[in-house]
């Protein structure tokens, strides 16, 4: 049953994906990355990882999509009609399948847990009566919280550094939303 | 679910439909409550021709909305215009399979109910930018974008209370939050919330306040619907919608208002636990059914009492700037739930008695909102909001000019 559950999910992300890759309408691909983000929480939830499923909705589905959706309303609409391809295109193509490779490969010679015999993790996370919400928040804030600080530090000299970007001079007129969605719908 | 259990799913599947019905049901209450109340308040008599009190008019609405005519603007692009309202409604109805109306009666319990209520209602957001980025028109595109800033922006205060009550709980599950949790740290055993426990409301009035006030903002209620206001905007991401489908989005944002109401009850004022047990109030002994209808009966009335309260502020209201909104949940809100969650923390975590969390809480409440209120009623900053008007004919045409300063 469970192995049906992961099938339907699995082609949902799949499709899902496809439709990022492959749709010439940048908001229809991000409402596709939607869909597969979705579907990978569902993949989560029958791998028994409850928390990791919420977090992928909240972060991903919700968090990320958002602001992906929220540069493309910002930006001039006309930009992104321009050509989508470029030289580079053959180069990319040969990193993708290298690292797909690359994974697949990691995936069949690593000793994790098949999901297509998932009775043994089921048992075990049966026994244990939670959902491993305790495990991970004490291998998180004990275990390793000098990695957790770490790259909670990166990700604020990320955001200090996105903001004195974005500022520019002080002197400067803040730029205003609303004269380029004039001159778009103009 | 460690099964994949039949029956399980069947009665998963009963709830979802007995849900669907019954918060249909409520919306449609809410719209005559709605109505009635802000009648009240304005001096009118609101809906009364159709039904006894009117009681019959949201019948009438529903079904002028469903025989009107589906109207999709020719440059929008037909999947993605049809799809926005379905992604705002569907995470605004998934949010009610785990809040529980009794002990007995909660479709899927979960045991990370709360980070799945706060989980699902982000996904929503997405729906309204859709909405608002394929109705190709300006006022669209700005109430999405506002929509977008002001709902990620108030999410923030709002999952720092809800990860407050976890602390206060030591729990995830909003059945624990109601029933009390028992959590042994070693030896001792210690017991949190429960039956004739003191509301939480009265150990963080500070996190009440601001879960309210987020909340609000959150539905895009007034003071806070400045994505949808009317004379801004005119209506926002919803203005190219008709007919059915622009029930469903007016369906969906009536079902968060119910939802942050009863997250209020159950969170802050013991959900469905009567102030003391039925049985001592009837005298008599009660079936678990019986006593399962009376909590669902006290749950819901309480949750009414708070939408009423919305409505009331809805009445009493005027509409913030987006620039005071923005200020007031990033400069007030969010200061203040981080005050709230460190101060439990701290309290839970040197186990001091919970009256001291109150006498914080009250003196912060009071100043933090006192000057927050200040701050934000001041004139606008004239690096934040700029004010435009045409370029006159000789001078350009059809350009914006900057026109001094908004106030």
């Amino acid at each position: 049953m469970s192995a049906i559950v992961f099938y339907v999910l699995a082609v949902i992300t799949v499709i899902g994906a496809l439709g990022v890759v492959l749709d010439r309408n940048v908001v229809r691909a991000t409402l596709s990355l939607l869909i597969a983000m979705l579907g990978v929480a569902g993949i989560f939830l029958v791998a028994y990882a409850e928390f990791l499923a919420l977090a992928q909705i909240l972060i991903y589905a919700g968090a990320v999509t958002i602001v992906i959706l929220f540069a493309i309303m910002l930006t001039r609409t006309t930009d992104l009609n321009i050509n989508l391809d470029n030289p580079q295109r053959p180069v990319a193509f040969l990193i993708a399948v290298g690292v797909f490779v690359l994974l697949t490969l990691t995936f069949i010679y690593s000793d994790v847990p098949q999901l297509a015999e998932p009775d043994s993790v089921a048992v075990a996370i049966a026994e244990s009566n939670s959902t491993g919400f305790e495990t991970v928040g004490d291998s998180l804030f004990n275990q390793w919280a000098i990695p957790f600080e770490i790259a909670s530090v990166i990700l604020l000299v990320a955001m200090v550094g996105a903001i004195a970007l974005a500022r520019g001079d002080d002197n400067e007129p803040a730029v205003d939303a609303s004269v380029e969605i004039n001159e778009v719908s103009a | 679910m460690n099964e994949f259990n039949w029956t399980y799913i069947a009665v998963v599947v009963v709830g979802i439909f007995g849900l669907f019905a019954f918060l249909s049901t409520v919306v449609i209450s809410l719209t005559w409550y709605e109505r009635k109340t802000l009648a009240r308040i304005q001096m009118r008599a609101g809906p009364s021709r159709v039904g006894p009190h009117g009681l019959l008019q949201p019948m009438a609405d529903v079904f002028k909305l469903i025989t009107k005519e589906d109207i999709r603007p020719t440059n929008s692009s037909g999947m993605l215009f049809w799809s926005a309202p379905i992604i705002v409604f569907v995470s605004a109805f998934l949010v009610w399979l785990t809040v529980p109306f009794a002990d007995g009666a909660v479709v899927a319990p979960q045991e990370l109910g709360l980070l799945y209520i706060v989980a699902i209602s982000t996904v929503g957001i997405v729906g309204l930018l859709i909405a608002g980025y394929t109705s190709s028109s300006k006022y669209s595109v700005l109430g999405g974008i506002r929509a977008a800033a002001q709902l990620v922006s108030y999410e923030i205060p709002i999952i720092v209370v809800v990860l407050a009550i976890a602390v206060l709980v030591q729990s995830l599950d909003l059945r624990d939050v109601v029933l009390g949790n028992e959590v042994t740290i070693g030896e001792r055993v210690i017991s949190f919330g429960g039956q004739g426990a003191i509301p939480f409301a009265f150990i963080m009035p500070l996190g009440l306040i601001v879960f309210i006030l987020a909340g609000l903002a959150e539905l895009g209620r007034t003071p806070f619907d400045i994505h949808h206001a009317e004379s801004e905007v005119v209506g926002g991401p919803f203005l190219e919608y008709s007919g059915a489908h622009w029930a469903v989005f007016f369906l969906a944002e009536y079902i968060n208002t119910f939802v942050i109401a009863a997250l209020t009850i159950l969170l802050f004022f013991g959900g469905w636990s009567w102030p003391s047990p039925p049985e001592s109030i009837f005298g008599t002994a009660l079936e678990e059914w019986q006593t399962d209808a009376l909590g669902v009966g006290w749950f819901l009335f309480k949750t009414y009492m708070v939408v009423g309260l919305f409505f009331w502020f809805r009445g009493t209201y005027p509409r913030l700037r987006i620039d005071q909104l923005m200020a007031f949940g990033w400069k007030s809100l969010i200061p203040l739930s981080f005050v709230n969650f460190i101060l439990m923390s701290i309290v839970i975590f040197y186990d001091w008695p919970l009256w001291t969390m109150t006498t914080f809480s009250v003196p912060i409440l009071i100043g933090g909102l006192y000057f927050g209120a200040r701050r934000t009623a001041r004139k606008a900053d004239p690096s934040t909001v700029q004010m435009y008007r045409r370029a006159s004919r000789d001078d350009g045409g059809n350009k914006l000019v900057p026109d001094g300063t908004g106030d």
